[in-house]
């Protein structure tokens, strides 16, 4: 049987082989986070606390008034050092509460295990859910209760969970699928409820068959609950390409996955949902993938949200290659860094360290109409138009050849023989696209 | 480690390993079997006009990209691609200057004046067979006997002979199909061994380079539009330079479309453009025409045939 996939996409070399077997070992716990105030799509936070504070572990110490928004809550227990700005991975410097650990981990006396869930209504979940700061782990960090509460008019009937991880280096979900898979099915039972559907979708690329199996047997009790191993292509696991790969529905252009009764989640997102409704924990900690040549024991990470990348590399037994390249997230579609003096936000999924030889600069040379672009668009769309477009300033031929549709995904510029920079000229022209419709509506 | 040396730059950070000159490489790599079934078939001569081209088109193109101060792109081997697709489609015995002239020219008019490479609109290979065609007729229909000789060609003196296509349209002889396929008959130094080429094809395909939506559809159109005007189809498929035009030529991807259904509608195009100059035209054979008329039509073609997005809404349903 063929697997299940999209049209288009690319096939990178996955580069997982450093840590997909390895099991999550919990970082040392480090001596000061530094919690962005703004990790998140949406609102920033306001902190809560007061520099001197004392805060424990599930505190909350930011939050916003705002629809869209998700507050931060401590991940270590310590004393309130700064509220400052510093450098974070989105590359802006954003507000930041400074916690200096005191080592010991207490929790805050509001986190209580809930024994009994079954009474929770649909708003009490998405409430705890929001109270909690859950975002998207895979990386975007839109806050999860946001897209659990269906626009009026609208309503779900599945439920998608995303455990592709189609980036390559990254092994985060990975993992977490083979270790705790009950935690995933705990959490897919909680969305499912949550907004109210009776199926849900575990997606995951078909070359991770240990998670197929975990979660198989994990899920064997809950007909609600299928696993669907998909093929293995980047970028599987881009929203709108997963739910067509699962069940064959198109999100219309400019469209949510709710126009097609769906919800995506992240695997990752699932599991703090689960410690978030019954441990009572909020989203303190998260897996990520620290890899790369440049590493010298390339880990699968538990880490405070909060803990410094250079605490993280530590942990990983330091740097052996001096880096040329940082990124976080994935070498896709992650973020480079220009310092390793940042935090790990919600969003990071990787910190990939490359060294001279995988960053490779090669000249740009001229466009040879190969087409290779075009062929490997998961959106259908004409990379090398919109690139010239936005290159010759012509935004509004960008707009009409449908540049908002493009999902960044860097398939183009991936295959272009001729090292062409397609996907971050789209971004460009998307930006002017963007700048000009808000001038338009005042 | 902040100023280290980190460099920053938008996603993606990692590209696949196939760039340009690795294509421009690959090409030439495939055209080997077409190259050497030249050698093979019809001597020496046939390398030095290979040589000749190539040299002639690699010194044309860095020539002029001095003269202008523009950077040197000879490294990314078009050139060389061009020089030997022109030796490729001019028959053995044309003298070695007409075969630099047409390989200046090439490169010089059809892809230099266009603004270099990937700005062409027509294929310079053809250009220049088109020119010569048009300079020096006599030259460039003056065909020579293979090597190893075929019992059924008809010898008009010691040396020169016809092609298939000619024997056919004028003479109604038509040659063996063993023979076309694997290249004993007269024609241009590359175009006569079907095997050969399609080796060098089955090798472009298998690496991705090209896909079988231009060749396919071009030979198909022919086999089927011969067929219904009451000729062999098989044997219009091995003759000429159908076979190198449609995998080596029609499918440039510099002057055809990029777009999947543009590019089934310009096989069509020309295989229903090679039929109609085959049957009725004034020449025996269409293929050089034939594409360069679907090149100029290639950017219209594109712009019809734009995919529809992901998600797009078909307006009014």
């Amino acid at each position: 049987m063929a697997l299940r996939t999209f049209k288009g996409g690319v096939h990178p070399r996955y580069n997982k082989d450093a840590t997909f077997r390895k099991p999550i070992t919990s970082m040392p716990s480090p001596g000061k986070v530094v919690i962005p105030l703004h990790q998140h799509t949406g609102a920033p936070c306001e902190p809560l606390v007061k520099v001197g504070d004392d805060v424990r572990v599930g505190q909350k110490i930011g939050d916003s008034k705002a629809a869209l928004t998700a507050p931060v809550h401590a991940s270590v227990s310590g004393k309130v050092k700064a509220i400052a700005k510093h450098p974070q991975s989105s590359g802006v410097d954003g507000l930041s509460i400074v916690i200096e650990s005191d080592g010991q981990g207490t929790p805050d006396e509001s986190i209580k295990m809930r024994t009994s869930v079954d009474e929770l209504g649909e708003k009490e979940l998405i409430g705890i859910i929001r109270e909690a700061g859950i975002v998207g782990l895979g990386g975007a960090a839109f806050p999860t209760y946001f897209k659990l509460t269906p626009p009026a008019g609208k309503t779900f009937d599945t439920l998608l969970l995303n455990g592709a991880e189609c980036e390559p280096y990254l092994s985060a979900d990975h993992r977490l699928m083979v270790e705790r898979p009950f935690d995933v099915v705990t959490g897919a039972g909680l969305l499912m409820k949550a907004i109210g559907v009776e199926r849900a979708v575990i997606g995951i690329e078909n070359n991770k068959p240990d998670a197929i199996s975990a979660l198989r047997e994990a899920a064997k009790g809950d007909p609600g609950i299928e696993i669907a191993p998909l093929g293995v292509k980047y970028p599987q696991g881009a929203e709108k390409q997963l739910i067509f790969a699962i069940l064959g529905r198109e999100v219309p252009s400019g469209g949510l996955p709710v126009d097609v009764g769906v919800v995506v989640n992240n695997v990752g997102t699932a599991v703090a949902v689960k410690e978030a409704v019954i441990d009572g924990m909020p989203l303190v900690r998260r897996v990520v993938t620290v890899t790369g040549s440049c590493i010298k024991e390339p880990k699968n990470l538990m880490v405070p949200i909060g803990a410094l990348v250079n605490d993280l590399i530590e942990a990983c037994g330091g740097i052996q290659i001096p880096p040329k390249k940082v990124i976080i997230g994935g070498p896709m579609m992650g973020i480079a860094q220009y310092t390793t003096d940042i935090p790990v936000t919600k969003g990071t999924s990787g910190v990939l360290l490359l060294s001279e030889k995988e960053v490779v600069v090669e000249d740009v040379l001229p466009c040879i109409r190969c087409g290779k672009c075009v062929d490997a668009c998961p959106m259908n769309l004409m990379p090398l138009w919109l690139s010239g477009y936005q290159e010759a300033g012509r935004f509004d031929d960008c707009e009409k050849l449908g540049a908002l549709d493009c999902i960044e995904c860097g398939c183009c510029s991936f295959v272009c023989p001729s090292r062409r920079r397609l996907v971050q000229g789209i971004r460009l022209a998307k930006a002017e696209i963007r700048a000009k419709q808000s001038a338009r509506r005042g | 480690m902040e100023g280290s040396g980190l460099i920053v730059s938008s996603s993606p950070h990692q590209h696949t390993t196939v760039s340009t000159p690795i294509i421009m490489s690959d090409v030439i790599l495939a055209l080997m079997p077409a190259s050497l079934a030249g050698v093979w078939f019809f001597g020496l001569p046939a390398l030095f006009m290979m040589a000749v081209c190539v040299g002639s088109a690699v010194i044309t193109e860095a020539a002029l990209e001095k003269l202008c101060g523009k950077p040197l792109t000879v490294r990314d081997y078009s050139a060389a691609v061009t020089g030997l697709l022109l030796a490729l489609i001019v028959p053995p015995d044309l003298p070695l200057w007409a075969g630099a002239i047409g390989s200046i020219f090439s490169i010089a008019i059809a892809k230099f004046t266009f603004g270099g490479l990937g700005q062409n609109i027509f294929n310079p290979a053809l250009i220049g067979r088109a020119f010569l065609l048009a300079s020096w007729p006599v030259f460039m229909t003056r065909w020579r006997w293979p090597i190893y000789e075929a019992a059924w060609i008809p010898r008009f003196d010691a040396l020169t002979t016809a092609t298939p296509l000619v024997l056919m349209k004028y003479m109604k002889i038509k040659a063996p199909y063993i023979n076309l396929f694997l290249g004993q008959v007269a024609g241009c130094i590359g175009e006569t061994s079907a095997l050969a080429i399609l080796v060098g094809a089955a090798y472009l395909v298998y690496r991705g380079h090209i896909s079988l939506r231009i060749p396919l559809s071009f030979v198909g159109t022919v086999a089927v539009l011969t067929a219904l005007f009451g000729q062999d189809p098989v044997f219009h498929i091995l003759s000429g330079g159908l076979l190198l035009g449609a995998f080596f030529m029609a499918t440039d991807y510099v002057t055809s479309p990029v777009t999947p259904r543009g590019q089934i509608i310009f096989g069509v195009g020309c295989g229903i453009l090679v039929t109609l100059i085959r049957l009725y035209g004034g020449y025996p054979e269409g293929v050089c025409y034939a594409i360069l008329i679907m090149n100029a039509a290639t950017a219209l073609v594109e712009r019809y045939t734009i995919p529809r997005k992901f998600g797009e809404v078909k307006k009014g349903a």
